[in-house]
């Protein structure tokens, strides 16, 4: 969806001053053209920059030779794209899912909110990276302590924005549950859940840029392969340009778990 | 019909009929406690099958907590509520009352349609069957001049269109009560006497008993066969108008004397409630 400014008088007056319709196309293409330009132009101040000041390429290399790795190495990236691919997205789903059915334990039972919620906000007080070696030194290098730093990363939004949406009906939408002599489960499945989907995609979209974050950096710590890795190495051997290449790719990773998520939102989420 | 005898009927005060009028819904000694707050104290009243009572008062008085204490969301601290000769509680399971909220209450995920096979869809695993109405979900939608929108999403409708499927949605089990919470409320003048037109028709045509909260005195006249006066702290029965005006009420109706004077008489005695 484009953003289209322009409301309809405007565009009508438009019309009168003889432009028609380009002026809303225009106006679009405009839209389109306006941030590609801009990052466009910083790239090719960047570029510049580098090359003008003779900077080292070790320390910050120009757009073209990261531009160059990216096409070189890129076998190495996605050797190593896959592996946080796969920790990323299995760490979403394990630590959502985890959130969400703790969720509706909150919601059912007061006590067990009253009981957990403090340990699960001090839980996410304790900052990711110093958790991450703990995690390793018990689960090993393995798959579990990196689908665990990922799914942790995920967890606390979601429980909250959950138990927010399981929250979210009406007293009034109560009361016709009510009346209709509605089960605690017809209200739990037929209104509860569905008024939930907003909040739950707001903190899935949320969770489908941290996962990544969870991922790389628990392969920061004793992994041999994954885009984590490959930042530590990249930059312990001041490749430069592989660095730059490789968050680039990461960021890539983010990008394409978010898009995932939005589209879902947007066939599932259609009112 | 069977009779049920009534432990009062050798004194001639018979709780299910009264001088030949089936009662729909009766209130003896009824109050109304939440905590040490009297919301409602000592209401008795007779409300006869196919009677459209409209309910005034100042607000606190209590007039939406008389609809939940009928509609069995709200216990009666001492006395008795009935509703045709049964518990609330047991025409609840029933489904002999339905409500219309102030909001349309629809769920936003469901289109028109569905929202209205909601109650049909509710309640059951309690072991009582659902009663069908005559009419079809659709037959209803139609019945409330929203044929062609049964697809529609709620936020694809407008404010009346809503309050129409809600009124819709209240008539899929046929119940015998109708309770109407400032039903429309929120809408504009226009839409309003639309509304209040077509709910009429749906009175006469389906014979449904209705009681409606309003705080629009013309609103009140205009619908109601009797209007119910609360008086607030605590809430009670300040007194019953009977509305004799032509039937079928029409909207130019407000412009004759008999209905200002009906107003002008609503309105003093609202103000020394």
């Amino acid at each position: 969806m484009a953003v289209t400014e322009t409301p309809p008088d405007t565009a009508r007056a438009d019309a009168l001053v003889e432009e028609k319709v380009p002026s809303v196309l225009s106006q679009r293409l405009v839209n389109a053209i306006l941030p590609v330009g801009t990052a466009v132009a910083l790239l090719m101040i960047w570029q510049f920059g580098v090359r003008f000041f003779e900077v080292p390429t070790y320390i910050a290399p120009a757009p073209s030779d990261v531009g160059a790795v990216l096409r070189d190495e890129f076998p190495l990236l996605m050797r190593n794209f896959w592996p946080t691919f796969t920790v990323s997205v299995i760490g979403f789903v394990a630590g959502n899912v985890a959130a969400i059915l703790i969720a509706v334990a909150f919601v059912h039972s007061r006590v067990t909110e009253r009981a957990f919620f403090p340990i699960a906000v001090f839980v996410n007080t304790i900052p990711i990276l110093a958790i991450a070696p703990i995690l390793v030194l018990i689960f090993g290098p393995g798959l579990t302590a990196k689908v665990m730093i990922a799914g942790l990363i995920c967890f606390f939004p979601t429980l909250v924005n959950m138990v927010r949406g399981l929250q979210s009906v009406s007293p009034q939408t109560l009361e016709l549950a009510r009346i209709l002599s509605a089960s605690k489960s017809e209200v739990f499945w037929k209104i509860r859940l569905p008024s939930s989907l907003p909040f739950l995609f707001s903190a899935l979209k949320i969770a489908a840029t941290t996962c990544v974050i969870g991922a790389i950096v628990s392969e920061w710590i004793g992994a041999d392969v994954g885009l984590g890795a490959l930042i530590i190495d990249s930059t312990f051997n001041y490749r430069s340009p592989l660095l730059y290449a490789t968050v680039f790719m990461s960021s890539g990773l983010s990008v394409l778990l978010f898009a995932s998520v939005t589209i879902t939102e947007k066939l599932v989420v259609r009112w | 019909m069977f009779v049920r005898p009534s432990v009062n009927s050798m004194d001639g005060t018979s709780q299910n009929t009264m001088g030949g009028r089936n009662i729909a819904a009766s209130l003896s000694n009824a109050s109304v406690k939440f905590g040490s707050f009297t919301a409602l104290s000592d209401i008795s009243l007779e409300i006869g099958v196919g009677e459209f009572w409209t309910i005034l008062g100042p607000s606190g008085c209590g007039k939406s907590t008389m609809l939940r204490l009928v509609s069995d969301l709200v216990p009666p601290a001492t006395g008795a509520v009935e509703i045709l000769g049964k518990t609330t509680e047991a025409a609840r399971l029933a489904r002999e009352f339905a409500f219309v909220f102030q909001d349309a209450t629809l769920l936003p995920w469901r289109s028109a349609l569905k929202n209205v096979e909601l109650p049909l869809e509710m309640g059951r695993k309690r072991g009582i069957p659902i009663p069908r109405g005559d009419r079809t979900p659709l037959e209803l939608l139609e019945l409330v001049g929203l044929k062609g929108r049964e697809d529609s999403l709620p936020h694809e409708l407008s404010g009346g269109m809503r309050q129409r499927v809600a009124i819709a949605r209240a008539l899929v089990c046929q119940p015998k009560l109708l309770l109407m919470d400032e039903p429309f409320g929120a809408l504009d003048e226009m839409t309003r006497d639309r509304l209040n037109m077509q709910l009429l028709e749906i009175w006469r045509e389906t014979g449904v008993t209705c009681l409606f909260v309003t705080h629009s005195i013309p609103e009140a006249v205009l619908l109601g066969q009797k209007v119910l006066m609360l008086r607030a702290h605590p809430g009670r029965v300040k007194e019953v108008i009977e509305i004799d005006l032509p039937e079928p009420r029409t909207v130019e109706l407000r412009e004759t004397p008999e209905f200002n004077r009906y107003s002008s008489y609503l309105r003093k005695s609202l103000e020394d409630c």
